[in-house]
């Protein structure tokens, strides 16, 4: 162990080796996956509001896996997988937490409204 | 007695020749840190969610929210990344005058973010959304102000590690440090996309 230690100056200490490519997809990618949501807003393009919560949503998500990968130089090999494991638990953890919070908070707001207000709307 | 304490042999060993440790512990361990970062975040953006739109009354995201500033703000960050990837990559050059050159772009972009920021907050208090207006006003300081807090860390470590690069050069323990710092900072931009998405965009719908 101490043999191993003793010869680890091999500089994998500065992080993942990075390329230029690499950042300019990155980089088009999220410009890209920002300016589609900016755009259907500011222009009205979706009218339906669910719809519209929902493509935004996906842009979002697919902006963070372009930022994780092509940014921060995510995958299944890192730390021998410690990070994506770590960040796989988190992902379901805030999953949960948002979900679960939003889940339970509309359904207390709509049950807890005075009783001439309950036909099921929510105070907005 | 099938566990005496007499049992010898050349077999039994207690610790493996190679402990399974991460070749580069640093670096796990900032993002572990990131990682409960992100479940700060997280109980933000659920309190913003439940409370985004009682107003009490008060105007609501539509009429408050500058979607052309939000964008510029944005664009901003973006850059910010792009050139703190720059940065990284004159490190692996061991340039050291193009890494600070690119990080000094990269604290300039941040500063720009932070300025624009504290205008839209001052903006909003000034027509009277306070945090103290409503719990929606409040929600939304708590996050993006936390966010806000983090880009202003984040420049002060950029500034103090710009001067230990510039009197110590690109040793080892910088690199180390140049790579946490660039994590931080990329990790900031992906809160910022839930932050623009979630708060703006879908606030103002």
């Amino acid at each position: 162990m101490s043999a191993h230690d003793g010869v680890h100056d091999d500089g994998h200490d500065d992080g993942p080796h990075s390329s230029f490519s690499g950042y300019m997809v990155g980089f088009v990618l999220s410009v890209v996956l920002t300016a589609i949501p900016f755009w259907l807003v500011m222009n009205d393009v979706i009218s339906n509001r669910t719809t519209a919560v929902l493509v935004l949503g996906g842009l979002a998500v697919a902006q963070i896996l372009v930022h994780m990968v092509y940014f921060l130089h995510m995958n299944g090999k890192v730390e021998g997988g410690w990070t994506m494991l770590s960040t796989i638990f988190t992902v379901v953890f805030v999953a949960i937490a948002i979900a679960g919070t939003l889940w339970v908070m509309f359904h207390m707001n709509s049950n807890m409204m005075p009783a001439h207000e309950m036909h099921g709307q929510l105070s907005s | 007695m099938a566990h005496s304490p007499t049992v010898t042999g050349a077999t039994r060993a207690y610790h493996l020749e190679h402990e399974p440790h991460p070749e580069n512990g640093t670096a796990l361990g900032f993002w572990m840190y990131l990682m409960s970062d992100c479940l700060i975040f997280a109980a933000l953006f659920a309190t913003y969610g439940v409370l985004g739109r009682s107003y009490a009354g008060g105007p609501g995201g539509a009429e408050l929210f500058d979607l052309k500033l939000v964008a510029i703000n944005t664009a901003f960050l973006l850059l910010s990344s792009i050139t703190f990837g720059f940065a990284m990559l004159q490190k692996q050059l061991n340039n050291k005058g193009g890494t600070l050159a690119w990080l000094a772009v990269t604290g300039l972009f941040g500063l720009a973010f932070l300025g624009l920021e504290l205008y839209e907050f001052r903006h909003l208090i000034h027509v009277g959304a306070t945090p103290q207006s409503s719990a929606a006003m409040s929600a939304f300081f708590t996050l993006v102000g936390t966010h806000g807090l983090h880009v202003t860390f984040g420049c002060i470590w950029l500034v103090v590690l710009m001067i230990q690069i510039a009197q110590h050069g690109l040793t080892r323990a910088n690199k180390r440090r140049l790579m946490c710092l660039s994590m931080f900072w990329h990790f900031l931009d992906v809160v910022w996309i839930g932050v623009f998405t979630f708060v703006y965009l879908m606030g103002v719908l």
